[in-house]
């Protein structure tokens, strides 16, 4: 089947309380489902938290997925969309002997800037959707980047 | 008013209507068992281990439909009782289990009989609570409770430190429970019913699926639309009245890998209706083409309005087929001259006891044996480890069931095995005067593995057998009880009828055939309809 491993995005609204987030790693390690990222933090004004999770997997086991998920208790509501509004944010830090105007250029184009000058070293940040951002991490390799961070997708449904 | 947490567990343990509390004291549950000393509203029973104490409450809640309510320590009070907590998981039962905690202030030091207990009984409950305020013991309380029995039933566990089972809080039972992010889906989607049955008439081979392992009872064995048990070790007429169906009709049954088989090959050329309480239970495994999401009885009153869409003579051709599928491959055994034969004994036992008994089980040979061959005429008859398969669940299980039913006989078949699993319970049952009569069918094997071994392993028959065995009579006379050792059928029914009559705790050590195997069986991963059968010869 050709969506056997496709990639999926699912979020989960949860009430935000002691452990919430273990029992989500728990059940998807417990039932071997992979996780590929994993975003969380407090919806602002509320007893909620919303968790970005992406995954893989056919259709059936993302259906399963959604349903063991709505099976705990703490868990208020669980989306999975395809047509979703997804961003990824990454930062790099490279040499400082390296070419910095071309790499604030670079980063301008994905969404982002350098943030940090350093004596050694200078740190950009770029937020854009995933694929973007994989492209980007590809072009900067010339920079030698010396570290790279990605903060996992953080989506929200049309 | 205020009260200290541990009187309020108490107080909520009443409220509930609770009448019954297994458990086992030490360090950390110590405040609460102070106060169990003071009250009269419940029983507590004294297990002699921590696991039993959940097997009992589990035993319990089957036989009673009620919440059963265990209480155990922290650290190895815990851990023993993780056993227990996962069977309940893996066969939905209502259950509360209420464990003791170190102080808060000692949580993460790795205090004495410290360890992290919510975060074990994670996977294996419904839901688990950590209290850090005795505030909030009231509303924890009275969720698990509701928890445990909603929706698709399981166990609760509800961790409590030292410290907040004294302190002092104000205790209001009357709250209103307000979870707005569990809320049980009861009543079934009405278009979805009416499809179903719609489909249901159109059928031409349609096949009921309720009397799973798990429900035998629910219908009674003499009930002529009743074909008998399904899956691995079901009958030939269910297995292969499921390989021909055209249309399955599965109520809160959960199409495990025991029932189906090779899922590929199962009920292949069958639509199926899928009613389940749980929504994550359908299309899990073989796919819904009627999902409906509700409790059975609910749905099933629904469906029975559009019972006039259904023209009941349309199958008689099928029930000609099944009834020949049962007359060509009974269920049955060859008899034995030399030894008893296990399924004789558990025909013999419904014989004589049939309704008037409950029946409890170990797990292995003797356990499919029960399931086949006891005449089982009503619901809660019937208490079996069947998703987890627990060796030890039967005793402790069945004085549950006695202490919840305590006008009908309480059995307990076993193996030689199982037994010795959970023998300390002997002394339970002595003290508290739990008559459970178990009846060891021993083959001086752990026969399950050991038939596995002969069919699939070459007759490699590593570490089951299981010569060296104690003296059951003196090891159930050493605790107060009374035990027999059974080599003939006349000395079966004398041991019958005296462990009935003396209302005392016994054992019935029954010496049967070492290497009878449990037919039908289909190999695991197999079809349902490749099924290796009893060999011919002389039936029964």
């Amino acid at each position: 089947m050709q969506d056997e491993n496709a990639r999926r995005v699912i979020s989960v609204i949860v009430v935000n309380e002691a452990s919430v987030l273990s029992r989500i790693t728990d059940l998807f390690s417990g039932r071997g489902y992979n996780i590929t990222s994993l975003t969380v933090a407090p919806i602002p004004e509320s007893k909620y938290s919303r968790l970005t999770i992406v995954t893989s997997g056919s259709v059936r086991v993302s259906e399963q997925i959604t349903k063991q998920l709505h099976k705990l208790i703490p868990v208020l509501k669980v989306y999975e969309h395809a047509d979703l509004v997804e961003k990824e944010m990454a930062l790099v830090k490279f040499p400082a002997s390296e070419n910095i105007a071309d790499i604030s250029a670079l980063c301008s184009s994905y969404n982002g800037k350098i943030v940090n000058v350093g004596d050694n070293v200078v740190i950009a940040m770029v937020a854009d959707e995933p694929k973007r951002i994989e492209n980007f991490l590809k072009l900067i390799n010339r920079y030698n980047p010396k570290e790279i961070v990605k903060s996992g997708s953080v989506a929200l449904e049309r | 008013m205020q009260i200290s947490g541990a009187q309020m567990v108490i107080e909520a343990l009443i409220a509930e209507g609770v009448d019954t509390v297994f458990g086992y004291p030490g360090g950390a549950i110590m405040n609460v068992y102070d106060e169990i000393y003071k009250q009269k509203s419940f029983q507590h029973i004294l297990t002699r281990h921590e696991q039993a104490a959940v097997h009992a409450a589990e035993g319990y809640a089957k036989a009673s439909g009620k919440v059963g309510v265990a209480m155990i320590t922290s650290g190895p009070g815990f851990t023993n009782a993780v056993t227990g907590l996962a069977d309940a998981y893996m066969d939905s039962i209502p259950l509360v289990v209420i464990s003791g905690q170190v102080p808060m202030s000692l949580i993460g030091t790795d205090a004495f009989q410290e360890i992290d207990a919510v975060g074990i009984s994670r996977s294996c409950t419904k839901h688990n609570y950590l209290v850090t305020d005795a505030h909030d013991l009231p509303r924890i309380l009275k969720e698990a409770f509701y928890i445990a029995s909603s929706g698709r039933p399981g166990p609760v566990h509800v961790d409590i430190p030292k410290d907040v089972t004294a302190q002092i809080a104000e205790f209001n039972y009357a709250i209103e429970l307000n979870l707005e992010t569990y809320k049980p889906h009861t009543k079934g989607n009405p278009r979805q019913i009416k499809k179903a049955m719609e489909a249901i008439a159109k059928a031409k081979r349609p096949l009921f699926y309720v009397e799973t392992f798990m429900a035998r009872g629910t219908l009674s064995y003499d009930d002529e639309l009743l074909i008998s048990m399904l899956g691995m070790h079901g009958s030939y007429a269910a297995n292969m009245a499921m390989s021909e169906t055209d249309l399955v009709i599965g109520l809160g049954a959960r199409f495990d890998d025991r029932v189906t088989g090779k899922l590929s090959e199962f009920a292949k050329n069958a639509g199926v209706i899928h009613v389940d309480i749980d929504p994550a239970s359908i299309s899990k495994l073989v796919k819904a083409d009627y999902p409906i999401v509700g409790d059975v009885k609910n749905v099933v009153k629904e469906m029975l309005e559009s019972i006039a869409l259904v023209n009941p003579s349309r199958y008689e051709s099928w029930r000609e087929t099944i009834k020949n599928f049962d007359e060509l491959h009974p269920l049955t055994y060859h008899e034995d001259s030399q030894r008893l034969k296990p399924q004789w004994v558990i025909q013999r036992v419904g014989e004589l006891l049939g309704d008037s008994a409950n029946i409890s089980t170990d797990v292995g040979q003797h356990q499919m044996w029960a399931a086949q061959f006891y005449p089982f005429t009503r619901p809660r008859q019937w208490v079996s480890s069947g998703g987890l398969g627990t060796m030890g669940f039967g005793f402790p299980a069945a004085m549950g069931v006695k202490v919840a039913s305590p006008d009908k006989i309480s059995i307990n078949f076993t193996g030689d095995g199982s037994i010795l699993m959970n023998v300390q319970e002997l002394m339970t049952a002595v003290e508290k005067k739990i008559p459970v009569i178990n009846i060891i069918l021993n083959n001086n094997y752990l026969g399950m593995v050991r038939q596995w071994q002969t069919l699939f392993y070459n007759k490699r028959h590593s570490e089951t057998d299981l010569s060296h065995q104690p003296d059951f009579v003196k090891l159930a006379e050493a605790f107060g009880g009374i035990g027999y050792r059974v080599e003939t059928k006349e000395q079966f029914d004398a041991a019958l009828r005296d462990a009935v009559e003396r209302n005392i705790v016994t054992f019935i050590d029954v010496v049967v055939e070492r290497l009878e195997n449990v037919m039908p069986m289909v190999p695991a991963g197999g079809s349902l309809f490749n099924m290796m059968l009893l060999e011919r010869g002389e039936k029964k």
